[in-house]
């Protein structure tokens, strides 16, 4: 049994390599799934550079180890907003305080309240292991439910955000049956630019909880363009990339049915 | 090796790979004050500060914590803004049964170093992540509000009746030293894992036990049916009894225990329970009631036919000929949810051989009914098993029953070691008792004028496997189901069902809860078909002094319902008011009231129930009260205090208590029905004045002599005179005492007839409640926005232990209303089981109302119970007041109210 917690990302990859271990960051995810301890954990939180966000001409990143506390208390753009606002409804302060942003993604529930927002930013994950550096977009990072790309001897290393229109501005709603420490029923996610005669002009808008994997509305994006707040029409083309399940937390009609309406009060959200 | 700082001092240990925070603290670091409730992040209860920042400690890898700085609450004592926390906790009356405070603690501590005057939606943030079960959150939020702007402080130098006072024990449970089931026993003793059903109906064969014990190193014994000395069976109701410690050949319930290893604490975390040695064989299962009563369904209990295991009956008058000479009638049939207790300690404790004899520590609601299920599981006299109850971390009903007790008993009978059970969060949901779920049919007619004309109640009552409370819930419904109403004409029939689920039991009402869910909604139906307001309506009909309930039972004082509803007047006409305002400004948010009136009787349903309470005076002068009645929160250890120093005379401050404890304090009975406050009460009346009259007799002083006891004597000041009574002058007996007085009080009642007529309880209390939502009809979100609340207890003893009662009481309602249903295989954690959390709590006004009880003492009558009983009703009502739906299957959760509004547009 081995507990190994490295300070550089080297050593990280270089036992991952030669030994199947389990992950842990924050935790939050890990220990609830844990039944009988693992053998040998490699613990990432101490890697030098894992954590805290950056920009430079590439854009945005994220370090993987980066909590959602560490994102709320981020000074970045409106685009950024829905991600903050996600980031406030991760089930309480104790889980915003350790839980990690990569961990949402690896964790890979359909319920994962970051990932729609960061399919909303155009997210990419970046991927590293004794091989080297991989990048690809959130959407094949993500390959179903508890599954991702991820392959053996790799971590995630960043989430990379790609430099966004200085205009646009963004929101996330997410449905619950109660306040704080709730898994989503659905949730939404928006990223809006207007034009000066106040129609959208930039549009990203992503579901969760209501598929696998959250999905992007690619229909609806392109019908938002160029269309006033007001006059916006959901269909239920605009669904089709949904296919919600029937659970303790709603039917899959009922999903369908309050995912509309979210989507409508997201942008709204997106547009004050 | 980790070394970290733990509350200022350095520590070193060496957790295991995987081992957590929480684990570590407590047993290796001695942090008991950190407590466990789900392992999942999902509670909050091990929020301790790393860096000062608040975490759960149950997520942390112990290894991560190394060269950082861990505070708990005891660590915490010296700091400036725990201390005034701790005071304002303590005025509010925040810590109930204590087992969330030292998360909810740490977490407002880090909270207020950041932001040392925050709002009310700052707090909830910043503690909305450690759930209670007792206090429904608003004292909480209040007492953190106050530390930077302080109330008064509760200091009545006296404390009689009608003081609202500090709790006497909560000093130890703000500060982190209250010590629950899991508390008690020392690190590194063995533990016990049960093994349990992972079906809801299956036959299973033990396989190569010897062969397992004889492979694994950590492994002292395996425990099966085979072990049990005595009887493999037990429950509360005597007649009743069915329930196995161990199943034999076939398990009826997914979660029933069917083995149970002893083993080290190593063993037992690296351990995997479906390497045990057992092959299962899943059977077809009945797991609700309509598959129960098919005629094909698999029979549960020999003797029991149709799985029906037993049913209550109520009736006078003529109710067929009443609804059919009403003017209008309404009908419907309701359903309603297993519903878990929740408390946010699960089931724990710790045992060990003394002396030959049976030593059990752990949480319970009923330690004498304890003793007596052990002594017929082992063969054993009562006399060589002692239950000394730990703190109880919230109990609600379910601690009523036996859960790690057996187990315990017979893991140190069988190794002769100390041995220490606490369940997972996921085993206390599978395998412990529930609220029943329901399935009601109501009628019930009235005449034009608004008088009630016939009632005609139905209910099947989802039992599960096995009996626990089942047959209290089918006799106490059909007595309740009127309400506290005047009804001439009355049928009431019910029916426990057996199924393939986890025993219903006691929770909160037992059963009348549901049942008010149909009458209190169809009174408002009846109330809208006669043109007649809802207030109204319920005035019209209910019950007073000299009118005589369902039963025949006629109440000369005491029947405060008119009382209740009449106090909501103000509230329902301004609450109204703005209602519409709202709705006529909004299109998509609904806002709407509703209200609901309940009654709930005192104390067992026509059976013998009594409390003792013993008292004495030491010869050192101490006043002593061993106080039997189990505080599980609710404030027994207060409450019985008061009375009793009321009753001597002497200020409660004095009073030196001793707990329940089955070889030192007489039974008290068990802490259910809301009979602790009046019964117990009364026993502490009793004893406090024979205590004084037997002091008064030894110098022959007048009645209104006054008392005051100090080292060694008492003063006795009677008028112009004083004498002093030299106690070490004094013979003492056994115990020490020079005076002693014990006495004993049971609630007059009699038998029911067969059609459920006579005196089921000696008094019974009263409540209505207001509430007002806002539904979110795209969403079918529902908020509760505000609650009054009335409350007739006859006489508050302590009014800020009612208010805490009152809005516990509603929490647990608004969860049964909105959220909360358990379903076996599939909500067996605490983030697919929802309770509320703090920001689904509104404000609570409580009013309380005191009409004097003929029998309770000073007046006083139970509450407990009552809180929950009107609530769900008035949020039903108030949901069909702002959108037009009746919710009639529980919980309204917002997939259901969105549906029912569809369904009404159609």
């Amino acid at each position: 049994m081995t507990y190994f917690a490295p300070d550089t990302l080297d050593d990280a990859l270089a036992h991952l390599d030669t030994t199947g271990m389990s992950i842990v960051a924050g935790g939050t995810d890990f220990f609830p799934a844990m039944g009988v301890a693992p053998q040998a954990i490699l613990d990432v939180s101490r890697i030098k550079g894992l954590r805290g966000i950056t920009l430079d001409n590439a854009g945005w990143r994220m370090g993987a180890a980066t909590t959602w506390t560490d994102v709320i208390n981020a000074d970045l753009p409106a685009a950024f907003d829905g991600l903050k606002q996600a980031a406030r409804e991760v089930g309480s302060q104790q889980i915003q305080n350790t839980g990690t942003i990569a961990g949402n993604l690896v964790n890979a529930s359909p319920a994962a309240d970051g990932v729609p927002p960061l399919l909303t930013l155009d997210a990419q994950v970046e991927v590293a292991s004794a091989r080297g550096v991989r990048v690809m977009p959130l959407s094949e990072f993500i390959t179903g439910v508890r599954q991702t790309a991820l392959r053996a001897g790799e971590i995630v290393t960043a989430i990379l955000i790609p430099p966004l229109p200085d205009h646009v501005r963004a929101a996330f709603s997410k449905l619950g049956s109660r306040k704080y420490l709730v898994i989503s029923t659905a949730m939404v996610a928006a990223v809006i630019g207007y034009d000066a005669q106040g129609r959208i002009d930039h549009a990203r808008m992503a579901v969760g909880a209501c598929s696998p994997v959250a999905q992007r509305l690619s229909a609806l994006e392109a019908d938002l363009i160029g269309t006033a707040p007001e006059n916006i029409l959901v269909n239920a083309t605009h669904l089709t990339p949904l296919a919600p399940i029937n659970d303790v937390r709603g039917s899959s009609e009922y999903r369908l049915d309050a995912v509309a309406e979210l989507i409508r009060r997201t942008i709204t959200g997106a547009s004050t | 090796m980790t070394d970290f700082t733990l509350n200022g001092k350095p520590v070193s240990t060496t957790p295991a790979t995987g081992e957590r925070l929480s684990e570590t603290l407590r047993e290796s670091l001695g942090a008991r004050d950190v407590k466990i409730g789900c392992n999942a992040g999902d509670c909050g209860a091990c929020t301790v500060l790393l860096d000062g920042t608040p975490v759960c400690a149950c997520l942390t890898p112990t290894q991560q914590a190394e060269g950082r700085q861990v505070h708990t609450l005891t660590g915490l004592q010296d700091d400036e803004i725990a201390a005034r926390l701790r005071d304002s906790f303590q005025d509010f009356g925040a810590a109930q049964c204590g087992i969330c405070t030292p998360g909810m603690m740490v977490a407002a501590v880090a909270l207020l170093r950041e932001n040392p005057d925050p709002t009310t939606e700052q707090v909830q943030d910043a503690l909305g992540g450690v759930l209670c079960r007792c206090t429904g959150y608003r004292k909480i939020i209040e007492a953190v509000l106050a530390v930077a702007n302080p109330a008064s402080a509760l200091d009545d130098p006296v404390g009689h009746t009608g003081a609202a006072i500090r709790r006497l024990d909560g000093q130890a449970k703000v500060e982190g030293r209250e010590a629950f089931g899991d508390d008690i026993a020392t690190a590194g003793t063995l533990e016990i894992l049960v093994i349990r059903s992972p079906h809801a109906r299956a036959a299973f064969v033990l396989d190569d036990l010897d062969g397992f014990i004889a492979a694994h190193d950590g492994v002292k014994a395996v425990l099966t049916a085979s072990d049990i000395p005595g009887q493999n069976c037990f429950g509360v109701i005597p007649d009743f009894a069915d329930q196995p410690v161990f199943a034999v050949n076939e398990t009826r319930f997914r979660g029933e225990a069917v083995a149970a290893i002893i083993a080290t604490p190593d063993f037992i975390r690296q351990f995997d329970p479906a390497d045990f040695p057992v092959t299962w064989e899943q059977l077809i299962d009945a797991q609700t009631i309509d598959q129960a009563l098919d005629a094909t369904a698999p029979q549960l209990h020999a003797g029991r036919k149709g799985n029906i295991m037993c049913g209550g009956f109520v009736k006078c008058g003529d109710p067929q000929a009443a609804l059919d000479n009403a003017d209008i009638t309404v009908q419907a049939d309701f359903t309603t949810s297993f519903v878990e207790h929740a408390y946010i300690e699960p089931e724990a404790g710790f045992a060990q051989m003394v002396d030959g004899r049976i030593e059990i520590h752990a949480c319970t609601q009923a330690p004498v009914m304890d003793r007596d299920a052990l002594e017929l599981i082992l063969a054993m006299d009562a006399s060589q098993i002692r239950i000394v109850p730990t703190g109880v971390g919230g109990g609600f009903g379910s601690k009523l029953d036996l859960s790690v007790q057996p187990y315990l008993a017979l893991a140190t009978l069988k190794t002769g070691k100390p041995v220490r059970l606490t369940y997972s969060r996921t085993e206390s949901l599978q395998s412990t008792t529930k609220r029943h779920p329901a399935q009601i049919s109501l009628q019930i007619g009235a005449k034009s004028d608004g008088t009630l004309s016939g009632f005609n109640f139905f209910g099947h009552f989802n039992t599960g496997a096995y009996a626990s409370w089942g047959p209290t819930v089918a006799n106490r419904v059909p007595v309740h189901a009127s309400g506290p109403y005047r009804i001439t004409d009355y049928r009431a029939e019910t029916q426990a069902v057996h199924t393939h689920c986890p025993p219903s039991g006691a929770f909160r009402g037992f059963g009348v809860p549901q049942s008010a869910v149909a009458q209190e909604t169809l009174f408002d139906e009846l109330a809208e078909k006669l043109g007649m307001d809802a207030l109204e309506f319920r005035l019209k009909n209910a019950l007073d002094n000299g009118v005589p309930t369902v039963c025949g039972q006629v109440f000369e004082q005491g029947v405060g319902v008119k009382s209740c509803l009449e106090a909501l007047r103000p509230a329902w006409d301004s609450e109204r008011a703005k209602a519409a305002a709202f709705n006529a400004e909004n299109e998509i948010l609904k806002m709407g009231v509703g209200l609901a009136a309940g009654w709930y009787g005192c104390g067992n349903t026509s059976l013998p129930n009594p409390s003792t309470i013993k008292s004495g005076i030491r010869a050192d002068g101490t006043v002593v009260l061993h106080q039997g009645a189990m505080d599980i929160g609710q404030g027994a250890n207060t409450v019985i205090a008061q009375i009793f120093a009321t009753a001597l005379g002497v200020p409660v401050q004095q009073i030196t208590l001793i707990g329940a404890d089955t070889d030192v304090t007489p039974d008290a009975g068990k802490t259910s029905a809301s009979r602790q406050t009046y019964v117990s009460g009364n026993a502490a009346r009793l004893s406090g004045e024979t205590l004084r009259a037997d002091i008064l007799a030894q110098i022959n002083a007048g009645h209104n002599a006054r008392l005051e006891f100090s080292d060694g004597e008492i003063t006795v000041t009677d008028g112009d005179q004083s004498h002093r009574i030299d106690l070490r002058q004094l013979p003492t007996d056994a115990e020490g005492y020079a005076f002693r007085a014990e006495e004993t009080y049971d609630p007059p009642t009699k038998p029911l007839d067969e059609n459920g007529q006579g005196i089921p309880y000696a008094q019974f209390g009263y409540a209505a409640h207001l509430v007002v939502v806002t539904v979110d009809t795209a969403l079918g979100l529902v908020k509760a926005q505000k609650f009054v609340a009335a409350h007739d207890v006859g006489h508050a003893i302590n009014p800020m232990l009612v208010e805490g009662q009152v809005q516990g009481g509603i929490a647990q309602g608004l969860g049964m209303a909105l959220m909360e249903e358990y379903l076996p295989g599939r909500t067996e954690n605490l983030h697919d089981y929802l309770i509320p959390t703090m920001g689904d709590m509104p404000p609570v006004e409580t009013l309380i109302i005191e009409a004097p009880d003929a029998h309770g003492p000073y007046g006083a009558k139970g509450l407990g119970e009552h809180v929950l009983i009107p609530t769900t009703p008035a949020i039903l009502n108030a949901i069909h007041n702002a959108c037009g739906v009746r919710i009639r299957h529980l919980p309204a959760t917002p997939a259901r109210v969105r549906a029912a509004i569809l369904e009404a547009r159609k």
